[in-house]
């Protein structure tokens, strides 16, 4: 049985820590405060109010009605969509590892080189990554071009056609140089400053144990970023599943090969914005979203329990 | 310069004119969001003190007609905004009526979409507000394609009667007269083909305008559609007519007698420019719009000339329109009145009409200048010195009947692109195609609440 007394010293103690607390808590909350308003305002309401928009169904001829989930059992269904999706699925597997082969290669190379040609390198492999998405597109589209791009002349001297990365055959791969070009060396970036955070000291011990370069790099660096890369491997499976912009600017230059169903977003985009979908578009916009929700969990899910997959 | 540092100068600047209507996705938004929207306007408006009507519109001389009429009214002023051209002022628009605010009073739209707007009442019948004073200004068929049923949506301002653009020099050289039929085209192309020459046209999968007024001409007729019955449309894609024009064109393409390139890119420009083609099955904006790209000028004078459209039947000769676009009134609009005076009165003065037609910016549907012998006998610069209009243009506008559009414009001509792409590749026949896209359209129709015959 627990007795009422006065309250001892240490309970005031308490008390006043309460008091103090409260404060603390109030002036965190005061600086959340906010960044809180904005995320409430621009990104959960927003959300909130798609997902409202994409349980219903408005026709030209019959006006709006409730139709619960069949937008989305509509979606997954829906051959633009699903040959959409499959179409980003493919994309990922090849330009992902691409873009991160790439990445690690020279983020490796310039670790090892320690020259002025070292600096200049990493600025200019870095640089296509300040250029906007929308305007490497667009150059992409005229180094592509066959009457204007330098393909002509490069293949005109062997006396070949150009390939025309444009078709609907060399598109996949035309865009795949694309977001190479334009992410490795965002994620060289990542890559080369997790690589100046090992301890030097690592390298002296390996090599006094007779390790060369290559096992160095293999042994030591590799593993010792697999954080990094695991990071990378994230940004670009997000980015890569929303693929949009590339795809909507080159469309202007190659309207039969890439349609409005190209990839899920721009699926979304043409029925929200053109065909006044906008209880469709939403729906295929949280469809997307619950593919990449259940895309990168899962990857994430598998990688922390086989920790030393890399 | 040579050649092919010009028309990479033009590719660019129409990439740059791209990214500009990109980057004013945002303003235009921010426009709009502003309600009324006056005070943007891109223009600046003379008489303060009159009421003021919202307008959006792409011609490049709008500037010029909107400060003419400006000046010239003491009832009205206009305040102008360019939100972007074609599908992104439509796409604009389109949000603006979902939101059910953010549109202008009066806005430029091509004839074609003109029921995709009706159907959701985003515009304003404009009969009651002064037509019988200017329903003498325009022809029958120029009437036609803004109405539906017997409502008038817009006031037509410039039309599209098409004809075949071709290089003299390329016919000269390899013998060739311009074909009356489109037999003949197919023979000629034929022709210059086994003479090694270049592809005599074009069959592209992304103006499906272009097609769809091709099946007309052969007979088909999309779309049967009266408003008085909004619930119920007729769909037939996949009649003979239409079966029959694509499969001509599937062949043309299969044969290489024409090349299959995306029209509008820089690429095909500068395959127009550097003559890769020998003919442009197109319409009367078409000068305009290669001189505007920088054809037709230095080296390339004297090269163009236009000839009647290729027939199907000589002894019955059908003449098509592609493209063309009125002023139409939104349903948002604070004074339809007002802005109904605006859309009528907008390109109908003397000046701007001159303006237009000498540029070749426009070709007029105003009868005003449509009859003004000047217009009429003007010796084309673009055609070297051809009397274009009095030989061509004016009589395939006169012949022309109009056309019933869907009220699902967009999804049509996606769908048709799908299909065209399809042909070029050579996965389908013509015939099959027509039927694909019948299946596809139909449906469609169907899950948006329309019964379909």
């Amino acid at each position: 049985m627990i007795e009422k007394s006065a309250p001892s010293a240490q309970d005031r103690t308490y008390k006043i820590r309460g008091k103090v607390r409260f404060r603390e808590h109030l002036m965190g909350w005061l600086f959340v405060g906010p960044f809180g308003i904005v995320f409430l305002a621009l990104l959960i309401a927003p959300l909130a109010y798609a997902l409202y928009l994409s349980l219903f169904q408005k026709r030209l001829i019959g006006g709006t009605s409730f139709v619960f989930l069949d937008n989305y059992v509509k979606a997954f269904t829906d051959p633009s969509f699903l040959s959409g999706s499959w179409f980003v699925i493919r994309f990922s597997l090849v330009s992902i590892p691409l873009q991160i082969i790439v990445a690690l290669a020279m983020a490796l190379i310039l670790d090892a080189v320690t020259s002025l040609f070292a600096r200049f390198s990493r600025l200019m492999i870095f640089l296509p990554y300040a250029i906007p998405t929308v305007i490497g597109a667009v150059m992409w589209g005229f180094l592509y071009s066959k009457s204007f791009g330098p393909l002509s002349d490069i293949f005109g001297l062997f006396g070949a056609a150009p390939p025309d990365f444009l078709s609907s055959n060399l598109i996949f791969y035309g865009l795949v140089n694309v977001v190479t070009w334009q992410w490795a060396g965002y994620y060289m970036i990542i890559l080369y400053a997790a690589l100046q955070g090992i301890d030097p000291a690592l390298y002296e011990a390996a090599r006094m144990d007779g390790a060369g370069k290559w096992q160095i790099a293999l042994r030591i660096k590799i593993p010792l970023i697999a954080p990094a890369l695991l990071l990378i491997l994230i940004f670009s499976l997000i980015g890569t599943l929303q693929f949009f912009n590339e795809p909507q600017i080159l469309r202007s230059l190659a309207a039969g090969t890439i349609g409005p169903d190209f990839t899920p977003n721009m699926y979304a985009y043409q029925q929200a914005f053109a065909l006044a979908n906008f209880n469709y578009g939403s729906a295929i916009s949280f469809a997307l979203g619950g593919i990449v929700f259940v895309g990168v969990y899962a990857f994430l899910f598998f990688t922390r329990k086989r920790r030393s997959f890399l | 310069m040579n050649k092919k540092w010009l028309s990479a100068a033009a590719a660019m600047l129409a990439a740059a004119t791209a990214l500009a209507a990109c980057s004013s996705g945002g303003g235009g938004g921010a426009n709009t969001a502003s309600g009324s929207g006056a005070s943007n306007c891109t223009n600046t408006i003379p008489k303060k003190n009159l009421p003021v009507v919202t307008m959006w519109g792409w011609y490049p001389n709008m500037q010029l007609v909107v400060d003419n009429f400006n000046k010239q009214n003491g009832e009205v002023q206009v305040c102008w905004t360019n939100v972007g051209q074609g599908s992104d002022e439509y796409d604009k628009f389109q949000t603006a009526i979902s939101a059910g605010t953010g549109a202008p009073d009066v806005i430029m739209i091509e004839m074609d979409r003109i029921p995709t707007f009706q159907i959701q009442n985003a515009l304003v019948d404009i009969k009651k507000y002064g037509f019988d004073a200017v329903k003498a200004d325009y022809s029958e068929g120029a009437w036609k394609d803004v109405s539906v049923g017997d409502a008038v949506y817009g006031v037509p301002v410039d039309g599209g009667p098409m004809a075949m653009i071709y290089r003299k020099d390329i016919f000269e050289k390899y013998d060739i007269t311009p074909p009356k039929t489109w037999a003949e085209y197919e023979q000629a192309a034929q022709k210059m083909k086994d003479a090694g020459g270049p592809a005599f046209g074009d069959f592209a999968a992304n103006v499906s305008a272009l097609t769809m007024a091709l099946q007309i001409q052969k007979g088909a007729a999309p779309f049967t559609y009266d408003p008085a019955q909004q619930s119920s449309i007729g769909v037939k894609l996949n009649d003979q007519a239409s079966k029959d024009v694509l499969d001509y064109w599937g062949r043309l393409a299969r044969k290489e007698l024409v090349g299959t390139e995306d029209q509008f890119t820089p690429e095909y420009i500068s395959g127009v420019i550097n003559g890769k083609y020998a003919t442009y099955i197109s319409a009367a904006w078409a000068p305009g719009y290669l001189t505007g790209a920088g054809v037709g000028k230095g080296e390339d004078t004297g090269k163009f000339a236009v000839a009647p459209l290729p027939q199907w039947d000589p002894a019955n000769p059908v003449q098509v329109n592609w493209g063309g676009s009125a002023f139409s009134v939104t349903s948002q609009a604070k004074n339809p009145e007002l802005a109904a005076k605006v859309a009528y009165g907008l390109y109908a003065d003397k000046e701007s009409l001159t303006h237009g037609w000498t540029n070749q910016i426009i070709f007029p549907l105003n009868l005003k200048a449509l009859n003004d012998p000047e217009f009429v006998n003007l010796k084309v610069a673009f055609f070297d010195g051809q009397q274009a209009n009095k030989e061509v243009y004016v009589p395939a506008a006169n012949a022309y009947k109009g056309v019933t559009y869907s009220p699902f414009g967009q999804y049509y001509f996606d769908a048709m692109t799908k299909q065209v792409s399809a042909l070029i590749e050579g996965s389908v026949t013509g015939a099959q195609a027509a039927d694909r896209l019948q299946e596809d359209v139909a449906s469609y129709a169907k899950e948006q609440g329309f019964t379909v015959q």
